[in-house]
C-alpha cells in the first residue's frame, strides 16, 4: 500500500513540482478564456480548474494527466448559460458527474475501442479549430475596444511564446508573454480590454454551494441533454488524452477508474461553483514535456493555480485579453495534428474521409459528440464495406451440363448479401445445384435470408438444391462470441 | 516448484546472492535461475519548462521520449547481461552446472509473481542501508506478496554450519518446522530450536512437538526456551551459539498490525548479519 502510494505520488517529486508549476501558469489563462467562451465569470472556470485538478489527482486513473475546465466542455454549455443562467450550469455539471460515474461502473470506457485512430485525429483537429475560432471575437474589429493595439499585442505575444524558448527553456514562455504584455499596457497606458473587464475573479477559496435550482422534472428536462453531451465529450477527451499520455510515458492507465474519477471531479466542481471540465490534451502534453509524471504534478497544478489567482487577483485582472488570445492560439496550434494534413494523401481515402467528416461535423455543430458519432458510424460503414469485399465464388459444371457446383468463399452479412445472390445464374437450365458453403461465413439474418432466397429461386426453376457445410458456415451467427475466443474454435471457424 | 531463483540487481550484493543461490541449488539439487528485472527507471527526462507547445509537439515529444528510452533501455539491457554473465560465472565456479540466465522487463514483484509456480526458493540480497530503488527496500513487499520460501543474504555469504529456528508455536512457525524437517536444504546441519516465551508446560509441549518432528527426520536438535523480549533474546542466542543461518515464519500478522506495532520479521531481517530463511 505504502509502496503503491510512493509509486504513483512520490517517485518524481522534483519533476512533478516543477511541471505542476508550469502547468498552473498555463492553466490560468486557459481557465479564464474557457469561462469567457462559456459566458460565465472567470472565477467559475478558475474554481472548476482548481477542484477538478485537485480531485482528479487522487481519484483519476491516469497519473500525470491534467484535467481542468476545458474548451470542449465550455462550447457545449454556451446556450444553457445564455438561456438559463449559471445555476443551471452548476446543476448540469453535477448531473454530468453522475452520468460519468455511471459510465465508469458500466465499464463504458471499453467502448473507446470503437473510436478509430482517424476519429481521434478528427476530434483533436476539430477541438483545435474550435479553440481558435473562439478567440476570433477578441480580434473582431467591430467589437468595442479592439483596434490595432490589440493586433500588435497579440502578435508580440505569439512572437514571445515561440521565440523565447530559444533564449531559455527554464521559464515558461506563456508566462513571460503575459507578464511582458501586462507591463507594456500598464506602462504606456494602452486602453485595451483586460481580464478584469470580463467578469469577477476569485477573491476567496471556493465555497460549498448547492446549485439554486428548483428540484423538478422541468429542471431535469432542461439540464439533461446538456449533461449528456458534456458527459460524453468529457469522457471522450479524457480517454483520448489518457491514451496520448500512455503512449508518451509508455505506461498504462486504468480507463474505467478515469471515467469514475472524472465524474467525482465534476460533481466536486459543481458543488463549489465551478463549471464542468475534463482532461486537457495540450496541458497534459505540456506536463509530460516539463517532466511531470505522477499524481503530484496534477495536484500541484491545481493548488498553485488557485493560490496564485487568489493572492494575485488584482494583477490577474490587469492582464490584457490580447495576451490570453496569444496563449490560446498557441494551445490551438499545439493541439492540432499537423501531421494529419500530410497524412491526408498517404492514408487510404476512407480513413481521410472519416477524419475530415469528424472535423466538419464538429465545426458546424460546435458539438464534439456529434462529430465523433458521425466519424464512428462512417468508419463502421467503411469497414463493413471492406470486409464485404472478401467474398468470391467458383462454380463447376458436371454431369453433362446438368449439375453445377457453386463454391462460396468469404464473409456474408448485410453489406454483402446482394453480392452473394448475384453470384448465381438462375437462368441456366440445370437439374441439380450443389452450393458448397464450407468456406463461407454467415454473420447475420440478412445473410440467411439471402441464402433462402437463392434456394427458393432455384426450386422455382425446377432445380434441386443441395447445401454443403451450412452448419459450419452459420456458426458465426450465434451471438455468444465467447465460444469463438478459444483459439481452437477460431481456427476451426477460419479453416472449415 | 523446481527452480532456485536468484535476484541479481547489479550492486555489490550480487556476488553474495549468486553464492547463496549456488549453495541452495546444490543442496536442493535444483536448477538455478539467475534473474535480472529491468525495471523502467522512472527517471525524469531533461526538463523543458518552456510550457509552450508548437507544431506537432505531441508527435515530436513522443519521438524524443521514445528515443531517450531506447538509448537507456539498450544500456540497461547490456549492463544487465554483463551482470548475469558475471553471476553465472561465479555460480559455475561454485559448482553449479549450467545456471539459466533470464532477463525480464517490468516490475520486480510482478515478474516474481508470474513465475511463482516454478519457484522453489527465492534468493535475495539485503542492503545495509535501505537504498532507494534497489532490491533491499522492496524486500518487504516481495516477502509479503510471494508465498515461496525466500533466502535473504547479507552482503557476504558463507555456507551455514549451524541453523536456528525461531519458533513461537504459531501456525506459521509450525509450518516452518515441518518444511525444514522435510527439505534437503538444511539436511545434516545441527538445528537450534529457540522459543522466546515464558517457562510454562504448554510452551514445553509445543517445543517437544517441534523437536519430535525434526528428530523424526534425523535432524540433530537442540531446544531452548528463553524468556525476554523476542528480538533481543533471539539476537543474543544467535551470538552465544554462533548460529549462522536463521529460519523463521514470515509475516504472521496483518499489514495493519505491522503499521501499529511493527513487525518482528522486518526487524529481524533488518538487524540480522547472517542469512535468514523466510517460510510462509
Amino acid at each position: 500500500m505504502i509502496t503503491s502510494i510512493r509509486n504513483s505520488w512520490f517517485f518524481n517529486i522534483r519533476g512533478d513540482l516543477l511541471a505542476g508549476l508550469v502547468v498552473a501558469l498555463a492553466l490560468i489563462p486557459e481557465a479564464i478564456a474557457f469561462s469567457i467562451i462559456a459566458g460565465v465569470d472567470p472565477k467559475v472556470g478558475l474554481y472548476a480548474s482548481f477542484c477538478i485538478a485537485v480531485v482528479i489527482a487522487f481519484v483519476g486513473g491516469r497519473p500525470g494527466m491534467i484535467s481542468a475546465a476545458t474548451g470542449a466542455m465550455a462550447l457545449l454549455m454556451i446556450t444553457l448559460v445564455k438561456e438559463h443562467g449559471l445555476q443551471y450550469l452548476l446543476a448540469a455539471t453535477l448531473l454530468t458527474g453522475v452520468l460519468q460515474i455511471a459510465a465508469g461502473y458500466l465499464q463504458l470506457g471499453s467502448l473507446m475501442r470503437f473510436v478509430s485512430r482517424s476519429v481521434v485525429t478528427g476530434f483533436v483537429n476539430a477541438l483545435a479549430i474550435l479553440i481558435f475560432l473562439a478567440q476570433l471575437p477578441e480580434l473582431d474589429p467591430t467589437t468595442p475596444g479592439v483596434g490595432w493595439p490589440v493586433y500588435a499585442l497579440t502578435a508580440a505575444g505569439l512572437a514571445i511564446i515561440y521565440l523565447f524558448p530559444y533564449l531559455t527553456r527554464a521559464i515558461p514562455s506563456p508566462l513571460v508573454t503575459i507578464v511582458v504584455l501586462t507591463a507594456i499596457t500598464l506602462l504606456f497606458g494602452i486602453e485595451v480590454r483586460t481580464v478584469g473587464d470580463m467578469g469577477e475573479l476569485p477573491d476567496t477559496l471556493p465555497l460549498f454551494l448547492w446549485p439554486q435550482v428548483p428540484l423538478t422534472w422541468e429542471t431535469l428536462a432542461i439540464i439533461f441533454p446538456y449533461a449528456l453531451s458534456m458527459a460524453v465529450v468529457g469522457l471522450l477527451e479524457s480517454l483520448m488524452t489518457a491514451t496520448i499520455v500512455d503512449d508518451l510515458t509508455d505506461t498504462r492507465s486504468d480507463k474505467n477508474r478515469e471515467c469514475k474519477g472524472q465524474g467525482v471531479a465534476n460533481i466536486t466542481a459543481g458543488l463549489f461553483g465551478g463549471m464542468a471540465g475534463c482532461a486537457m490534451i495540450g496541458q497534459s502534453v505540456i506536463n509530460v514535456k516539463s517532466g511531470g509524471r505522477g499524481r503530484l504534478s496534477t495536484l500541484t497544478a491545481g493548488l498553485l493555480l488557485l493560490l496564485m489567482v487568489v493572492f494575485a487577483g488584482d494583477w490577474v485582472a490587469q492582464i490584457p485579453m490580447a495576451a490570453l488570445v496569444a496563449v490560446m492560439i498557441m494551445v490551438s496550434i499545439g493541439t492540432f495534428s499537423w501531421e494529419s494534413l500530410r497524412n491526408l494523401r498517404r492514408h487510404p481515402p476512407s480513413s481521410s474521409i472519416v477524419m475530415v467528416v469528424t472535423v466538419v461535423v464538429v465545426v458546424t455543430t460546435h458539438n464534439l459528440a456529434f462529430g465523433v458519432l458521425a466519424g464512428v458510424l462512417l468508419a463502421a460503414l467503411f469497414f463493413a464495406n471492406k470486409v464485404g469485399q472478401y467474398q468470391y465464388a467458383r462454380s463447376q459444371i458436371s454431369d453433362a451440363g446438368h449439375h453445377r457446383t457453386y463454391q462460396i468463399v468469404g464473409q456474408i452479412f448485410f453489406a454483402s448479401a446482394d453480392k452473394f445472390i448475384d453470384f448465381f445464374d438462375f437462368k441456366e437450365v440445370l437439374e441439380r445445384v450443389t452450393i458448397d458453403l464450407t468456406q463461407a461465413h454467415f454473420w447475420d439474418i440478412t445473410a440467411v435470408t439471402a441464402l433462402d432466397k437463392v434456394v427458393l429461386k432455384f426450386r422455382r426453376e425446377g432445380t434441386a438444391v443441395e447445401l454443403i457445410g451450412l452448419n459450419e458456415a452459420s456458426a458465426t451467427i450465434v451471438d455468444r462470441f465467447t465460444v469463438h475466443q478459444r483459439s481452437d474454435t477460431v481456427d476451426n471457424l477460419l479453416n472449415h | 516448484m523446481s527452480d532456485v531463483i536468484a535476484c541479481i540487481d547489479g550492486t555489490s550484493l550480487s556476488t553474495a546472492v549468486s553464492d547463496a543461490a549456488a549453495w541452495a541449488a546444490l543442496r536442493l539439487d535444483a536448477p538455478l535461475q539467475l534473474l535480472h528485472v529491468l525495471d523502467r527507471a522512472e527517471s525524469p527526462t531533461p526538463h523543458d519548462l518552456s510550457g509552450s507547445i508548437g507544431f506537432d509537439s505531441r508527435e515530436l515529444l513522443l519521438q524524443e521520449l521514445a528515443a531517450l528510452d531506447e538509448k537507456r533501455g539498450k544500456i540497461a539491457l547490456e549492463q544487465g547481461r554483463l551482470m548475469l554473465e558475471a553471476a553465472a560465472a561465479r555460480a559455475v565456479a561454485d559448482g553449479v552446472t549450467a545456471p539459466q540466465q533470464r532477463q525480464r522487463h517490468g516490475d520486480l514483484i510482478e515478474t516474481l509473481v508470474e513465475q511463482e509456480q516454478s519457484t522453489r526458493l527465492l534468493v535475495m540480497g539485503k542492503h545495509d542501508h535501505h537504498l532507494h530503488r534497489h532490491i533491499g527496500s522492496r524486500l518487504e513487499s516481495v516477502v509479503r506478496t510471494l508465498h515461496a520460501p525466500i533466502l535473504v543474504t547479507p552482503p557476504t555469504f558463507q555456507p551455514p554450519q549451524r541453523v536456528m529456528i525461531a519458533f513461537d508455536g504459531s501456525t506459521t512457525s509450525r509450518k516452518a518446522v515441518d518444511r525444514v524437517a522435510g527439505s534437503p536444504l538444511l539436511r545434516g546441519l545441527p538445528v537450534h530450536l529457540v522459543m522466546v516465551a515464558a517457562d510454562t508446560p504448554a510452551h514445553h509441549n509445543q517445543l517437544a512437538w517441534a523437536r519430535h518432528t525434526l528428530e523424526a527426520n534425523e535432524v540433530s536438535v537442540t531446544t531452548a526456551l528463553v524468556p525476554g523480549e523476542v528480538e533481543r533474546a533471539l539476537c543474543d542466542y544467535r551470538q552465544q551459539q554462533g548460529v549462522d543461518l536463521m529460519v523463521m515464519g514470515a509475516y504472521g500478522h496483518s499489514v495493519i498490525r505491522r503499521f501499529l506495532v511493527g513487525s518482528t520479521t522486518t526487524n529481524m531481517i533488518r538487524d540480522a548479519t547472517i542469512p535468514v530463511l523466510l517460510l510462509r
